[in-house]
């Protein structure tokens, strides 16, 4: 049975005469026609008596969406949402936005022109267009010219339509029917079976193969850890604690021993070994007035107000605690004297130090001699004079 | 076989064309003359304007001329004529360069040797702004245009007689050599005769932004004069509105190409913000500057964007014609507003004077009388050209 005829088509040798029948054609008043070429022909749309493309439109539609969008897009993020000053510019710098904003009217412009062509222009996806697999469209895209009237046009006449092709000079003239209807039923017993089986098939594969043929003991989730908690039980130690004790004998990073600790009344000291810098004096003042003067007075003198309330703190500036040496004031801090108890924990080496250079200048400033005096009148004039 | 093109017959310009372009150029030359007693920097600024704005048109077609040889383009062959005609000002501008080499002192601030004399920058710049290396740049570039717009205009007019195939391969390659000279004498052009009026300030893409303003002026004075001359039918009748489209669609390409080039140059000044480069712009945004500064935003880009935007658009006779009288005075603007504000008078916002409005009378007569004595000694159609066929048979 033949199946329902849907064009005339007909093959012409030269670009020209495909012209000449194209307007011969839409001259004759056929709308549902279209013409195949094996490559563009200049002044067919003119000859086919198209109207002008719709396209356009769809691209100005888009193109001013994209410039919308990238004006939105940088005005928020920029402007509104996450503000930041960059080069000293407003946060709506409009001249830095334009790039955005033309990258993006571009971006959809282009981007709607071609899948706007294929979906609505086109009617793409199109697979079983009649003219498919055809001698016909075979031989346009090869070296003929083609045109084609669909049965569908309100003037189609197939006789009257083959002597017109014939007239203007058609070298060879088709009836282009609809194919043959292939359905593929999909909701066919054997084919539903064979989808629940392969279903399964898979999924059941998969699962044992992941789960027992390749399985890996996972991670276990970091409450097993091979580690040793704080003030517990050794796991590897029998009766011993997680925290070692240290070896005797173990000295901390950095810590210097004093060898003199615990002793009344050393028979030898420590030298100084740092010298009374305006930095270190600095330092002495500072922990001096911290440390010292709350029992020994601001300047040594032992008049804090704690007098009267404790035996007296005594002062520093008697003949004993002027004769003593660096080392003792530094022992008597470290080691504590009488009441006064060990300043080691509160006060470091180096701050002891710094303190026993402070008490010195304390010492010397209240039992100044004459030639201190003499010193003290040079520095002034000298700083008077600048 | 179609002969169509043989039966072309010569058609002589009516002769008031003559007479409208011999009064405008006089009436220009006479206001120009009393101008420059009145107020010699003034007029010869404008001098300036008229000189670059001839330099875009008569250079710039010279280049489209190349361009339709390079691309090998058919659409454009029937238009070349008048293409030539536009280009053949190039020779006459060994005459009209005359008067700003005698009035450099009142134009360039560089060329007064006190100035330079107490300028570190100017001085850093002497080996190459100096009266004389300028001088002998200005007219080589001049002469390197005028050979080749010699060699290429003769060998497409001898065309019409001899018919000869060949002479066409020797334009493609004349025009090849012709596009590196032609960027490179239209960058300095630009630099020497507009970027130096304000020599403390450069901006690297200043010769391609003059490049882009002359394609866009000599585009527009082509279309100008295609549209008169086939509204009056003087073309052959196949030049069709594919034809005028072409033309339409190259204009609103450059004009969109202007724009680019026009933000480009402000994107980066305003972007890095460095106040040697930034003064420029922000002298032309003080006091009446502005309006200009914004007139030419909109006249330059915005209105020929619009109306150029729609196919139909491009092959309207009215809108092209309206278009390319608009773009050419937009053109016009874009050099005032370059040209201009370097004039102490304007330190603070333009002055008005009517010297202003003298010049353009003279450019419109003097590009009219170098169109109508030119075209009256030659055929208005290549007839010898083998692309000629093609190029009447051209459909979009």
């Amino acid at each position: 049975m033949r199946n329902r005829l849907f064009a005339v088509a007909a093959l012409f040798e030269s670009p020209d005469k495909i012209i000449k029948a194209a307007d011969a054609v839409a001259s004759q008043g056929f709308r549902k026609f279209d013409v195949n070429t094996p490559y563009p022909v200049h002044g067919m749309d003119k000859a086919m008596k198209l109207k002008p493309s719709k396209l356009g439109f769809v691209t100005l539609f888009f193109g001013l969406t994209g410039t919308a969008i990238g004006l939105i897009l940088t005005y928020w993020t920029m402007s509104v949402d996450y503000p930041l000053v960059i080069g000293g510019k407003p946060f709506f710098a409009l001249p830095a936005f334009i790039p955005i904003l033309f990258e993006l009217t571009v971006l959809l412009a282009t981007l709607a022109t071609v899948f706007g062509m294929f979906a609505f222009f086109f009617n793409l996806p199109h697979n079983d267009h009649p003219i498919h697999d055809t001698e016909y469209m075979k031989m346009t895209s090869y070296d003929k010219y083609g045109i084609y009237i669909e049965s569908a046009d309100e003037h189609f006449d197939e006789s009257k339509i083959k002597r017109l092709f014939t007239d203007l000079g058609a070298v060879k003239i088709y009836d282009l029917a609809y194919p043959e209807k292939i359905t593929y039923p999909i909701f066919e017993p054997k084919f539903v079976t064979f989808l629940i089986i392969t279903f399964v098939a898979v999924s059941g594969a998969t699962y044992l193969t992941l789960n027992k043929l390749l399985y890996i003991t996972p991670f276990n989730w970091m409450m097993d850890q091979l580690r040793e908690d704080v003030q517990d039980v050794s796991q590897y130690l029998p009766d011993q604690p997680s925290m070692r004790t240290p070896v005797q004998g173990t000295v901390a990073r950095g810590f210097i021993p004093y060898p003199y600790k615990g002793i009344n009344n050393p028979t030898e000291v420590l030298t100084n070994p740092i010298l009374p810098t305006q930095e270190n004096l600095n330092l002495g003042r500072k922990k001096y007035l911290s440390y010292c003067s709350p029992c020994h007075g601001n300047f040594g003198n032992g008049d804090s107000r704690l007098r009267g309330q404790f035996p007296n703190p005594p002062t520093l500036h008697s003949k004993r605690a002027r004769e003593f040496s660096d080392g003792m004031i530094y022992h008597i801090i470290t080691n504590g004297q009488n009441v006064m108890p060990s300043y080691e924990s509160q006060v470091t080496r180096e701050e002891r130090w710094a303190i026993v250079n402070y008490i010195r200048v304390l010492q010397r400033a209240k039992n100044a001699q004459e030639s201190d005096l003499e010193v003290a009148k040079k520095e002034f004039e000298k700083n008077a004079a600048q | 076989m179609q002969h169509s093109e043989m039966n072309y017959v010569k058609k002589a310009l009516p002769s008031n064309l003559r007479s409208i372009g011999l009064l405008l150029l006089i009436a220009g030359i006479i206001l120009g003359l009393v101008a420059y007693f009145i107020d010699q920097p003034r007029a010869m600024f404008n001098y300036l304007i008229s000189y670059m704005f001839l330099i875009s048109i008569g250079v710039g077609s010279l280049f489209l001329i190349s361009l339709e040889y390079v691309a090998n383009a058919d659409w454009s062959v029937p238009l070349r004529r008048v293409i030539e005609h536009l280009a053949a000002i190039i020779p006459l501008l060994f005459i009209l360069v005359l008067p700003l080499f005698f009035s450099i002192h009142d134009l360039f601030h560089w060329s007064h040797p006190e100035a330079v004399s107490e300028d570190k920058i100017l001085q850093g710049k002497a080996p190459y702004l100096n009266a004389t290396f300028f001088i002998i740049r200005s007219i080589a570039a001049i002469v390197i245009w005028s050979l080749f717009y010699f060699f290429i205009s003769r060998n497409s007019l001898k065309q019409d007689e001899t018919k000869d195939q060949k002479l066409t391969k020797t334009n493609i390659k004349l025009s090849a050599a012709f596009i590196p000279f032609f960027a490179v004498t239209i960058t300095v052009s630009a630099i020497d005769w507009m970027m130096s009026l304000e020599p403390h300030w450069f901006s690297t893409i200043f010769g391609v932004y003059f490049f882009a303003g002359t394609v866009v002026a000599s585009l527009a004075a082509v279309t100008l004069f295609v549209v008169k001359l086939k509204e009056k039918e003087y073309l052959h009748p196949k030049v069709t509105n594919d034809h005028l489209f072409s033309l339409g669609a190259l204009m609103f390409a450059f004009v969109n190409f202007w724009a680019y080039i026009a933000f480009s140059q402000y994107l980066l000044i305003w972007y890095a913000d460095l106040p040697e480069e930034t003064f420029w712009f922000l002298h032309r945004w003080e006091g009446s500057w502005t309006v200009f500064s914004i007139a030419l935003i909109v006249m330059h880009f915005i209105v020929p964007y619009a109306v150029l935007l729609a196919q139909p658009a491009k092959m309207d006779m009215k809108k092209l014609k309206f278009i390319s009288i608009w773009l050419l005075a937009a053109h016009l603007l874009d050099l005032f507003w370059l040209v201009m504000p370097n004039m102490s008078v304007h330190a603070h916002g333009y002055v008005f004077s009517w010297i202003d409005l003298v010049f353009p009378v003279f450019i419109v007569g003097f590009v009219i009388l170098v169109f109508y004595y030119r075209a009256n000694k030659t055929n208005l159609l290549p007839s010898g050209d083998p692309k000629l066929n093609r190029a009447l048979d051209f459909h979009i």
